[in-house]
């Protein structure tokens, strides 16, 4: 091979090599940075408060039972106000819309939202387990938290 | 009968691929011609065996066998004959006796298409099909047998209700294997360049072909995903950025970057390297893709598929990976560039900005799923990685898609010359303008809508300027415009036609995406008997809650008239499935599709005796094109992909091979 294609193929080279390593950092960076802002926690109630200040403006998935009595639905708008809880804590949730069609007391719930410097949980996304071989623990017995984390990792929300 | 007649196809099919793939890389290293002759024979024994084991198994589900493990699974009495035929694919193991059917129908294809040409690397290229083989005949054989003998029940609980809800879900499944079963194909051709150390000019051509086809499947399995999601589940979007999702996007983007990449090396004798690299990330991609669908590491809308198959799956994984790198680190310098790129400002080089922003997508979409899998494995905890990441990454990357999309073909090729480049570059701004005033004008105001409106608008200029150019030529030189069109269009340039009908689609695919997901409006309201609410124009009249028993399932409908300008202009609805199996019903929206937009209904909750329905109201506009322009790509793709019958002035490659290939030497199977 001549010297000029051999040229030809190194500036190439050094072309491809540069600008993908131009690329890299900055992407690095900024997916990094992305991800770090984007992470959704899975908590149960006991983890929401083990983790404190950390709680409040990050995206949450809590994890729990709906607490037996303590589901008001909103009258005039649609909307419904609920308890979650785990074997320690208690958390309250507000959610705006319509709950799914299963959703009803002693029910193992997943909600996604945020805790508020009001005390509530701000859920965006109510999520009532769809799987199958799942069953809701009969009697209010709260569930612990190995039952609780399969129950968050097995609900897909339906909902945007 | 069945289970025992199947488990030994498969353990045929398994001693049929490992003597072969053996034989053939043994023939490969030895050249020997009569050794490429058995193992093309061991090939077709192979798909012979998986065809006939998978005919044994839809025999014993349209037959009811309860004797046969994975018939006991999710065959039932009760369903109708579909719903049995396509339970094939509906679960774990009869899926991966569905890929073991489909590699072996691409590796006969392949192997027949190549019987006369390409000697040198078919050796090569058979074992390495072969070895995909072994790996699933193993999995069929052990980990995922669906052929296993049980006690017979009266009656199974049939499919998974998902799955029956929908008629996408018959071609969704198919569609998907077909795509990434394919990619096996291109990385058998890709290995063996790699293995014998070049890459020819002529062999670039079944390269691309095998590339081409999977990628087609690929992307209308994608976006009948997509569809069947929007069809079904029930929450109004398409895509949700979910891991099995994603799983199916990654070998969708590194086989289009090759795609691409290849016609670069084909014009300019450059990027072999990085095109075989593409190739070999596009397979580990989708044996990546089967590890995250099929054990069970993610828990999703998809996860009535997960087992205990995932170990076997990594370590098939973790070995054609090292395999890849190894082979990649240690021959990627013997496939020598012959030409070279002119410049930062020609085609080629908007070639290479497209391959790199094809695989930062790539990246961003596989750190952001994996991601979670990492830290739950070294931290223990539990979390995902939320949408608004991907939208933010991946919302530009596509603008910069669309914007390459427009300027690489209008840009020639080579050096570029100042005022030549001005003319092809400065007309087209007139589509983008008119393309963003329009979207404005209808309401767009979202920025990155506007900018991807802009950028579209100029690439569908092109890309029509592009269609025309060879038409307008011809005519030029007097021909009738029918003429010149079937000339320029289907006769010669079909590859190229295809291309630009692909781009089209492109365009619209990614203008719809962003219009339809910047521009809904939702609604959820909670309805009493004769209650009506209002979305986008449309008006909502909930008449009330019927009832309505079918074969396989009760479904609980509330039943909405649609009115527009006092007039009913039709009756959507939206449901609650029971099916006799399932605990809980499964919502199925209704859905009134126009060319501007979908009005969407969602059930959120049926009360019968109240006669009350919460109801999710939707409005999104556009969100039909995506699907219709998809096909439009799939289109293109094949229009592509046919033969074109021409004579090419092809100089015939140098034979460079140190000793030829002989017939009757090292023949037969190396005594192990």
């Amino acid at each position: 091979m001549t010297t000029a294609t051999e040229l030809s193929r190194r500036n190439t080279r050094r072309f491809m090599i540069g600008a993908l390593l131009v690329a890299a950092t900055a992407f690095v960076v900024i997916a990094a940075g992305g991800i770090n802002k984007n992470l959704v926690y899975y908590w149960t109630p006991t983890d929401l408060y083990a983790n404190g200040d950390k709680a409040y403006g990050a995206t949450i998935r809590l994890g729990g039972m709906v607490a037996p009595g303590s589901v008001k639905n909103r009258v005039g708008v649609s909307g419904v106000d609920f308890d979650v809880k785990d074997a320690g804590r208690v958390v309250h949730v507000k959610s705006n819309g319509v709950p799914p069609q299963m959703f009803r007391e002693n029910i193992g719930v997943v909600v996604e939202g945020t805790m508020t410097r009001n005390g509530y949980f701000q859920c965006n996304r109510l999520m009532v387990s769809h799987n199958n071989e799942y069953r809701a623990p009969k009697g209010g017995h709260p569930m612990n938290k190995e039952e609780l984390e399969k129950l968050m990792r097995t609900t897909e929300g339906l909902k945007d | 009968m069945n289970a025992l007649l199947g488990r030994l196809l498969i353990l045929a099919s398994l001693l049929v691929s490992s003597t072969g793939a053996i034989l053939a890389f043994a023939a490969g290293a030895k050249k020997s011609l009569d050794g490429l002759k058995w193992a093309r024979r061991f090939a077709f024994a192979f798909s012979a065996c998986m065809a006939l084991a998978t005919l044994v198994m839809e025999y014993a589900l349209l037959t009811h066998d309860f004797t046969v493990s994975y018939v006991a699974q999710v065959g039932s009495r009760s369903v109708p004959t579909w719903v049995t035929i396509v339970s094939l694919w509906s679960s774990l193991e009869g899926s991966i006796l569905f890929w073991g059917f489909v590699l072996g129908v691409y590796i006969a294809g392949a192997t027949w298409l190549t019987r006369n040409e390409h000697i040198e690397y078919m050796a090569y290229a058979i074992g390495t099909w072969l070895t995909c083989g072994t790996f699933f005949g193993f999995l069929i054989a052990g980990p995922a047998s669906p052929f296993n003998t049980v006690p017979a029940v009266p009656d199974g609980p049939g499919p998974n209700p998902l799955l029956q809800n929908h008629l996408l879900m018959i071609i969704h499944p198919p569609m998907l294997y077909l795509g990434y079963v394919g990619m096996t194909i291109p990385f058998g051709f890709a290995t063996a360049a790699l293995l014998r150390g070049r890459l020819g000019l002529a062999f670039l051509k079944p390269l691309r072909n095998a590339l081409l086809l999977p990628w087609i499947f690929l992307t209308i399995a994608i976006m009948l995903g997509g569809w069947w999601a929007y069809e079904v589940l029930g929450w109004g979007g398409y895509w949700a950025w979910d891991p099995v999702e994603n799983a199916s996007l990654l070998p969708w983007l590194t086989a289009t970057a090759a795609l691409h990449s290849a016609i670069v090396m084909e014009r300019r004798g450059v990027l072999k390297g990085w095109t075989v690299t593409l190739v070999q990330a596009s397979f580990l991609l989708t044996i990546l893709g089967t590890f995250m669908t099929r054990s069970g590491v993610f828990n999703s809308v998809h996860s009535f598929t997960q087992s205990s198959i995932g170990p076997t799956i990594l370590v098939f994984l973790s070995f054609i990976l090292v395999g890849s790198i190894v082979l990649l680190a240690k021959r990627i310098d013997l496939l020598e560039a012959e030409g070279r790129i002119d410049g930062a400002f020609s085609r080629e080089a908007m070639f290479l900005f497209n391959n790199l922003v094809f695989v930062l997508i790539t990246f961003t979409v596989l750190i952001g799923t994996c991601f979670p899998l990492i830290v739950e494995a070294i931290k223990g905890k539990q979390m995902s990685v939320g949408r608004p990441y991907f939208d933010s990454m991946v919302v530009p990357a596509g603008a910069a898609l669309i914007f390459l999309l427009g300027i690489g073909p209008a840009l020639p090729w080579g050096r570029v010359n100042k005022e030549h480049a001005m003319r092809s570059l400065l007309p087209p701004i007139a589509g983008g303008v008119i393309a963003a005033a329009l979207g404005y004008a209808f309401g767009a105001r979202n920025a990155w809508t506007l900018v991807t409106l802009l950028f579209g608008g100029y690439a569908a200029w092109v890309t029509l300027a592009e269609m025309w150019r060879p038409v307008a030529q011809r005519m030029r030189s007097g021909e009738s415009i029918l003429d010149a069109t079937s000339q320029a269009q289907w006769k010669r340039g079909r590859r190229r036609f295809g291309s630009y009908v692909i781009h089209a689609g492109a365009v619209i695919v990614i203008i719809a995406i962003a219009v339809s997901s910047t521009m809904r409006t939702s609604h959820e309201v909670t309805l009493k008997k004769g209650g009506s609410a209002e979305i986008h124009g449309y008006t909502a009249r909930f008449r009330g809650i019927e009832t309505r028993v079918e074969p396989h399932r009760t479904a609980t409908i509330a039943v909405v008239d649609v009115v527009r300008d006092g007039r009913v202009i039709t009756t959507l609805e939206p449901r609650m499935n029971q099916y006799a199996m399932m605990r809980e019903p499964i919502g199925t929206p209704a859905v009134y599709s126009t060319l501007t937009g979908d009005l969407y209904l969602s059930v959120m909750n049926l009360d019968p005796s109240t006669e009350t329905a919460g109801l999710l109201l939707l409005y999104t506009p556009m969100v039909g094109w995506i699907w219709y322009a998809v096909l439009l790509m799939g289109l293109g793709g094949v229009i592509a992909l046919i033969p074109v019958r021409r004579v090419y002035a092809m100089t015939p490659e140098p034979v460079r091979v140190a000793t030829p290939f002989v017939a009757g030497e090292g023949a037969g199977a190396p005594q192990s």
